[in-house]
């Protein structure tokens, strides 16, 4: 197992090969937002929240560290001026979907992103597909995935899997960012337009 | 569609969960249309997760999950067929069929799509039926070529 040592914010940090940027940055007690990771997880790349500063060489590109694997000699910056402004950016632009989830309220404290900067299309779903990936990777039972694509994209439940399986789960709600009532409407909306005439299992 | 042929196209591909889009590109083509039983059926025989196989067919414009009609019409509403007047042949087809773009009539006859751009404008505007190509329509001529069709 070889050691790689990287600076992060100015701090010699050792990690392993293999690691990414976010997790070597976690363990040596460096803090950097994210919305779509778990550590449970295959990192997914999606709320693109965890976007750093990374120069090699002397140069410096921005990539999003959940996916950007450690190297040698990495100088990493997590807060800089343009990294806020694009995270600021982010944060607004997901507003448009989430207004009011905790997380994204807390974050546009931090970096003073306006809630009301786009206009609202109140979806209450960012994408970050944790519900999807847990759903997939952990649980192994495909109740819920994403559908259409685009401004269009969702998440759905197939009722057939999740009036079996998803009663006595529930465990995708807790991990939602914006709000663990997302889930649980498209759950409750896929289980009563398609009611499953035959399936044991289901109180509903 | 029945399972049998669904098996056919998927045995042609020897059950690699790889080959998805291609086993619903052809089910596609034969079938004008993805019916849920089939996609059960190759979600099974091809251990795909069902989800996944939604989130594929939903994502691309080649597949349907609805029926569609014996004949596919696709109208050009790129910029030089816009410009050649494809809104008054598209009102024709419409008044005509009855349908509005992405429906299919009540006979399963027709199916009507708008397509943003066929790549031959100097024929615009540009009608295709069942991939035939009908050029420099007018509203008239747009009304003849759809008698054929019925």
């Amino acid at each position: 197992m070889s050691e790689i040592f990287l600076q992060i914010d100015g701090k010699e940090v050792k990690a392993r090969a293999g690691m990414t940027v976010l997790e070597a940055a976690r363990s040596a007690g460096i803090s950097i937002p994210t919305l779509c990771y778990h550590e449970k997880l295959e990192p997914f790349g999606g709320c693109r929240l965890c976007i750093v500063e990374a120069e090699v060489r002397g140069w410096t590109k921005l990539v999003v560290s959940c996916v950007y694997p450690v190297e040698k000699n990495l100088i990493v910056r997590t807060r800089s001026e343009k990294v806020d402004r694009i995270r600021k950016m982010i944060i607004e632009l997901l507003m448009a979907h989430a207004p009011d989830a905790f997380e994204l309220l807390d974050l546009a404290k931090e970096y003073g992103a306006d809630r009301d900067r786009f206009e609202k299309e109140a979806s209450f779903c960012i994408h970050c597909g944790l519900c999807v990936r847990y759903c997939a990777e952990v649980k192994k039972k495909n109740a819920v995935g994403f559908v259409d694509r685009g401004i269009r994209k969702e998440i759905s439940f197939i009722p057939e899997i999740a009036a079996k399986e998803c009663w006595n789960c529930k465990e995708c709600f807790p991990l939602c960012p914006t709000s663990a009532l997302q889930a649980a409407f498209v759950l409750t909306k896929a289980l009563i337009s398609h009611p499953p005439s035959f399936e044991s299992g289901s109180e509903c | 569609m029945d399972n049998d042929r669904v098996d056919h196209i998927i045995d042609k591909h020897q059950c690699e969960p790889s080959s998805l889009i291609q086993v619903l590109l052809e089910i596609q083509s034969e079938n004008k249309w993805l019916p849920k039983e089939a996609l059960e059926r190759v979600s099974e025989r091809l251990q795909v997760p069902f989800t996944r196989i939604q989130h594929i067919a939903t994502f691309y414009k080649a597949f349907s999950l609805v029926p569609k009609g014996r004949h596919g019409i696709h109208i050009c509403m790129g910029t030089a067929c816009h410009v050649r007047g494809a809104t008054r042949v598209l009102d024709t087809v419409e008044s005509l069929t009855g349908i509005k773009p992405g429906e299919t009539d009540l006979n399963m006859n027709f199916s009507l799509e708008t397509v943003n751009c066929l790549g031959c404008c100097a024929l615009g505007p540009v009608m295709e039926i069942d991939g035939k190509t009908h050029g420099k329509m007018s509203p008239a001529q747009t009304a003849d070529v759809l008698k054929n069709y019925e």
